[in-house]
């Protein structure tokens, strides 16, 4: 087990350089940022002299990196063009908002898919798995940020109940959560379908069936118990996609979160505030990622080893 | 007895109507793209002043209706659609050359080249690609070409990862070795025998790949990261659309439900698919 966890760990660690790396080359490509701070406006070739020593921008890029590195786990990840305030404290203040959007959607969208999943498993090839089925491709095959705007459509416009974007109270918070959830249902379904019905075709399942149990015993005691496993990580790998599409939606509802954060630092040209956003998100998509097959392992002995 | 042939009976009816409707939906916006030129010479960029914020189904001249510069919505959706089939099929293709050649290789061959190869992909399938992409088309500006590139680059793993894996199950088989032994070159093996054999995994995650970067190509360009706003788009005219909802709900409806039909053509082709070609579940998701 040790060994199992130490390798998962060190393939992360791979996968946090790898992140770091690409971000810190991606802001190397934006060009001079002394010249962008200044705004191009009266200054001399001493000023930009001077703002490129304070940022340390004169230092080689692999340096450059190494001091990103170590700033980074001391939670400093430099200060915005904007005004200066530490990227840190502007990353305080949008994270939650954004996590609070994906665990809400996540568990929103398990309370819904399961029993859906299970329904359509149990009845396999009738016409209630069919629907099931056809109304979860069909929620795979549209852009989420559009379901955001026909939500906006329905429920500002015309039937005029919640507030179509910003912060404002419990009302902001149904709309982007209900995209997300929707979204996140029509993959869970098709997935808790697949791991059920692999599950119920056991044979311990029939062995269930054969003493006498109940259904709904041998279906939520045996099989879905043992359908979770896979289930976990297979929801623990969509994470990714989860805070991707997450952001995306945040800039439909102004919702204020990393997505907002990171498109406000786009259009400012704000780097640094870009760099920050983008690797801890990805530095929680990796960790979660982690936490998950960690936890798989130690659930499941035959993943080991794999 | 009688109740399994019935449901299987179902299912095979049910098989046959994703059939007909992936078809239906993905030929009729295909073709309907393919033809715009033709069918809409100008491009959806011709301005009907007198008929601006048409509703639709209302005027046999706008049966979509148009937008608040007097633009047909219909032409400009089905015009539109060039974009986005354009980089769902290019990045598909380019993805699937390199990984194809990097998955025989490595499979074939073995050695140093493929447990790098393998390390390397488990590292790339972890990182996550929306928002590098989103950081890189901020930095290096937009572009049809760039982001075809990044799915390419995002994408030829998944394929390399197939193909390898075929591969290793395929190469100590009795006909490759017979091949083998009488003489056959290696890159004849790999041509004619190898693979044919891998060839319906890799239609299937090709379909189901160009419905994906169809959406997110309508992602980047809807938040303004992807294609010129200039360039009817499907992503473009919802990102337009959004800020005049509340007077021209039809201009944001019409362009998500082409997005719809048509990635929703190529997941039932590729549902279908699948159980034609891998009914043993390699390429699931």
């Amino acid at each position: 087990m040790a060994g199992f966890i130490l390798k998962r760990l060190l393939q992360a660690v791979f996968v946090v350089l790898a992140v770091t790396l690409i971000v810190s080359f991606a802001i190397r490509l934006s060009g001079d940022p002394a010249i962008m701070l200044m705004g191009g406006g009266n200054v001399t070739e001493q000023d930009l002299q001077n703002i490129r020593q304070a940022l340390g921008l004169e230092r080689p890029f692999f340096v450059q990196y190494l001091s990103f590195l170590e700033g980074m786990t001391t939670g400093d990840f430099g200060k915005s063009f904007m005004g200066g305030t530490p990227v840190s404290m502007l990353i305080a203040n949008a994270l939650p908002a954004t996590l609070l959007l994906a665990f809400t959607s996540l568990i929103a969208s398990i309370i819904l898919s399961v029993p859906l999943g299970v329904y359509a498993a149990v009845n396999r090839g009738r016409w209630p798995d069919q629907m099931i089925r056809i109304l979860s491709l069909v929620g795979l095959s549209f852009p989420n940020f559009w379901l955001a705007i026909m939500m906006v459509l329905l429920f500002s416009i015309v039937l005029g109940l919640l507030p179509p974007s910003g912060m404002e109270g419990p009302e902001s918070f149904v709309m982007p959560a209900l995209t997300m959830a929707i979204i996140l249902t029509a993959t869970n379904v098709r997935l808790v379908r697949t791991s059920m019905l692999e599950t119920l075709s056991q044979q311990y399942i029939m062995v269930a069936r054969s003493k006498g149990l109940r259904d709904r015993v041998v279906l939520y005691k045996h099989a879905l118990r043992n359908s979770a496993i896979p289930l976990v990580t297979y929801i623990g790998l969509q994470f990714g996609g989860l805070i991707g599409g997450i952001v995306i939606i945040e800039r439909v509802f102004n919702w204020p979160g990393m997505g907002t954060l990171a498109f406000d630092a786009i259009s400012n040209r704000d780097y640094p505030v870009l760099q920050g956003t983008i690797t801890v998100l990805a530095l929680f998509i990796v960790l979660i990622n982690l936490l998950v097959d960690i936890a798989y392992g130690l659930i499941d002995p035959r993943i080991r080893t794999e | 007895m009688a109740a399994a042939q019935a449901v299987s009976s179902a299912r095979r009816h049910f098989r046959s109507l994703e059939l007909v409707l992936g078809l239906v939906l993905t030929a009729g916006m295909g073709l309907a793209v393919l033809f715009s030129g033709f069918l809409f010479p100008d491009g959806g960029e011709s301005m009907d002043l007198m008929a601006r914020l048409t509703p639709p189904f209302q005027s046999l001249a706008h049966p979509l209706g148009t937008d608040p510069l007097g633009r047909d919505v219909l032409a400009r959706v089905i015009v539109g659609g060039q974009i986005s089939l354009t980089v769902g099929v290019l990045s598909v293709v380019g993805a699937v050359i390199v990984g194809t050649i990097v998955g025989l290789v490595a499979g074939y061959y073995r050695g140093i080249a493929e447990v790098l190869l393998m390390r390397f992909a488990d590292i790339q399938l972890a990182l996550p690609f929306i928002l590098l992409a989103i950081m890189f088309l901020a930095i290096l500006g937009t572009g049809v070409d760039k982001i075809i590139f990044f799915m390419i680059v995002a994408q030829w793993v998944q394929y390399a990862r197939l193909v390898r894996g075929s591969v290793l199950a395929l190469r100590d088989r009795e006909f490759i070795l017979s091949a083998r032994a009488i003489g056959v070159g290696n890159g004849r093996i790999i041509f004619t025998h190898i693979l044919p054999n891998v060839l319906g995994p890799i239609v299937i995650l090709m379909t189901l790949n160009v419905a994906n970067n169809i959406l997110l190509e309508s992602s980047l360009t809807f938040l303004g990261l992807g294609v010129d706003p200039l360039i009817p788009s499907w992503g473009g005219m919802l990102a337009d659309g959004r800020t005049y909802l509340q007077t021209a709900w039809w201009v944001s409806v019409f362009p998500g439900l082409a997005i719809m039909f048509t990635v929703l053509g190529l997941n039932l082709l590729g549902d279908w698919l699948r159980d034609l070609l891998d009914p043993t579940g390699q390429t699931s998701r």
